[in-house]
């Protein structure tokens, strides 16, 4: 009854065509795009090997992905599904972050402990940027001045001065961080550490550690919540947390940051990615080869849609 | 003037962004021993076993402290077969206080006994004897590889779990096969599961040629089982068990599904990553004893990079509090017991192509952590000399 209620309104809703959730699948090379209208797989497409990172260009002609084992950021037009031509990425490109200028992808490059940034027009590397042990997490400052890549063995953020694509700073974070995000207007960076179980708030201005927010999700072990991928709501009010192998999406207050919230979701719950009216949101569920639908209004899981083996990214095509 | 150059040399390193300090120098000592001869030669235990795993931990230590002026060096002494390795270990420790130590649990005890050892931390990467994290511990001495009992704890989990409630046990004549399978006996004990047959592998024929005809014979004496048990840690003559049993039954333990601290075919929470840098840096596989040494030299360096000194005294709290936590590729954070300076982790139960699963399994709880269920818990270890 619930879904029969929530169609029709979404239908009202939608553009002439209807928006997709696009899916990386870790260890099936293929992208699988869910209808948000229907809520189903409505195409399978190939990509180089083991699939992570995914974004889009800004006007959403072009969609990137990391083709991990392929040592490469592949350029694929998602009307046909080809790919375009394949970008210099470094080794290893796990996760990267489209600058706002539309054109520098910045890639961390996991098993080479370097930051490439590769000019999409030129298809060049422009610069290259030690770092720590396995970058992965990557955020950028919505007024492009800052990249920030977090390194998984050497437990830190590091700031990068986009101008000068030189580190400015290093910040220590808790065990194996993942993920990081610009929020509330670009003045706070959010880092989350999966081993160490811990969000990291910064104040972008001083880089001083604003909050640390922990998580305990009944019946689960702490050493089991492993906090990865999350995304804000669109006033920045709230964001939601992949809590891995917890099994569970954590729904935190922005502003106080508490935790309000623990969603039940599919099985190692990696990364996320809303609707365009950010009514719903889709996790990847890496072990158990599902993505969740979650009401975001109502906090509640609504359904599970099977995509390939150990989905990874998540993007929306609206 | 010491200082000033370590400053100078943290300023060149750090390229003037990082503040100068922290001078981090570990000693990797090995005892080198003799092996006995084994029946087949297909798998020869690579020299550098554990010295690259700890070289593989100080590149990651090293990048780490690029960032925060601290600087790590490791340097090998290697001590040939018949040396007497505690001259070796005098000189190091008036080197530095942070020894890792590849070498039998004699010469554990023999070099944490010394008076320079007192107040120094130094890791276990080798012995796997039950005695060492019980009531032979030393206050001074941490232990990266899992304890025979924290392997055989994890088999019995599987076998319990699956119901192979009924083992039988072949067990070699070596130190190691007489400890591997008293823990298994032990282990065996304490999950519930009964030992109903044992017997003792002391043939010295060449079971390359004999072992189609031998071993069925040899096992059909051991009557009714669910799961037969190998203890076998020179990987002597426990390839030749398994598919030649009089009973159409699974092998476990040092053959068939072996507890593992590491092996080739772990690869799920990040560890594909350590695997291929690891291969990267040694040109082979990485085994346990280099995992033991990872962890050890990446525990000191976690210590060093939470708490900013290099201050033993200090390295050491840290490490045994509840603050101190290892990313160490298995899927959850690796602590140090602070009852015996052993260092809880999870143990993967590997074939040689997959990773049949992982203990602790599910269901098996404790209420301090499911990794304690492996290993000597607080009650029943008689250590006292942790505080």
């Amino acid at each position: 009854m619930k879904q029969l209620l929530l169609i029709p309104a979404l239908l009202l809703a939608a553009p002439l065509q209807a928006a997709e959730i696009w899916v990386t699948n870790e260890k099936d090379d293929t992208i699988s795009v869910i209808d948000i209208d229907t809520l189903e797989v409505i195409r399978t497409i190939e990509t180089g090997e083991r699939p992570r990172g995914i974004t889009f260009s800004r006007d959403y002609s072009r969609v990137y992905i990391c083709a991990s084992d392929s040592d490469t950021v592949q350029v694929m037009d998602p009307e046909t599904g080809q790919i375009l031509h394949d970008l210099p990425s470094g080794e290893d490109p796990e996760q990267f972050v489209l600058h706002p200028n539309d054109r520098h992808l910045y890639i961390a490059n996991e098993d080479d402990a370097v930051t490439t940034v590769v000019d999409t027009e030129t298809r060049k590397v422009i610069a290259q940027i030690n770092v720590g042990i396995e970058p992965e997490g990557m955020a950028v400052s919505p007024d492009g001045r800052i990249v920030i890549t977090t390194s998984e063995t050497t437990n830190m953020a590091h700031w990068i001065d986009t101008e000068t694509r030189a580190i400015v700073a290093n910040t220590l974070v808790d065990s194996r961080p993942r993920h990081a995000e610009f929020a509330a207007q670009g003045s706070e960076l959010w880092v989350s550490s999966e081993i160490g179980g811990t969000l990291t708030v910064f104040d972008v201005a001083t880089q001083a550690e604003k909050a640390k927010i922990e998580f305990a999700v009944k019946g689960v072990h702490p050493d089991r919540v492993q906090p990865v991928g999350f995304e804000f709501t669109e006033d920045e009010e709230t964001v939601f947390v992949a809590l891995g192998p917890s099994n569970h999406v954590a729904v935190v207050n922005a502003r106080t940051f508490e935790v309000e919230d623990y969603i039940l979701v599919g099985r190692r719950v990696w990364h996320m990615a809303f609707s365009p009216d950010k009514s719903l949101l889709f996790t990847t569920n890496g072990v158990s080869g599902d993505v969740t639908v979650i009401d975001v209004a109502r906090r509640e899981a609504i359904k599970s849609i099977k995509v390939g083996r150990f989905p990874w990214g998540a993007a929306l095509r609206p | 003037m010491r200082r000033l150059c370590l400053y100078i040399l943290g300023l060149i390193l750090a390229a003037g962004t990082a503040p100068a300090g922290v001078d981090v120098p570990v000693i990797y000592l090995k005892q080198q021993v003799d092996r006995p001869p084994t029946l087949s030669n297909l798998d020869p235990v690579p020299g550098d076993e554990g010295e690259s795993g700890a070289l593989l931990g100080l590149a990651d230590n090293q990048t780490t402290g690029g960032f925060l002026g601290h600087d790590y060096k490791l340097e090998t002494v290697i001590v040939p077969p018949g040396g007497d390795p505690v001259p070796a270990a005098r000189d190091a420790l008036a080197q530095t206080p942070f020894l890792i130590l590849d070498a039998p649990a004699a010469t554990l005890l023999a070099i944490a006994d010394l008076p320079q050892a007192q107040g120094a931390i130094l890791f276990n990467t080798s012995s796997a004897a039950t005695a060492l994290r019980s009531g032979e511990c030393r206050a001074n001495l941490l232990h990266t590889l899992p304890s025979h009992q924290m392997r055989s704890d994890a088999l019995m989990q599987f076998a319990r779990a699956r119901r192979w409630d009924t083992l039988a046990l072949i067990s070699g004549t070596h130190p190691g096969d007489i400890a591997f399978a008293e823990a298994l006996r032990a282990s065996a004990a304490k999950f519930g599961l009964r030992l109903s047959a044992e017997k003792t592998w002391a043939f010295d024929a060449d079971m390359r040629r004999n072992a189609t005809q031998e071993v069925p014979l040899f096992t059909q004496e051991l009557g009714k089982y669910d799961l037969l048990l190998i203890a076998d840690e020179l990987h002597d003559f426990g390839r030749y068990i398994p598919f030649n049993t009089w009973l159409p039954r699974p092998v476990a333990g040092s053959e068939g599904l072996v507890p593992a601290g590491w092996a080739p075919v772990v690869e799920q929470w990040g560890a594909a990553q350590l695997q291929s840098r690891f291969r990267d840096l040694a040109g082979r596989d990485m085994r346990p004893r280099d995992y033991a040494a990872w962890a050890a030299i990446r525990s000191l360096g976690e210590a060093v990079t939470r708490t900013n000194t290099a201050d033993p005294a200090a390295i050491r709290a840290y490490l045994l509090s509840d603050r101190f936590e290892l990313a160490g590729f298995k899927g959850r954070p690796l602590s140090f017991r602070h009852w015996n300076g052993q260092l809880r982790q999870p143990i993967p139960l590997v074939t040689p192509r997959a990773m049949a699963a992982q203990a602790p399994l599910e269901g098996y709880l404790h209420q301090r952590t499911e990794l304690d269920t492996l290993g000597l818990d607080a009650p029943e270890s008689a250590c006292t000399a942790l505080p």
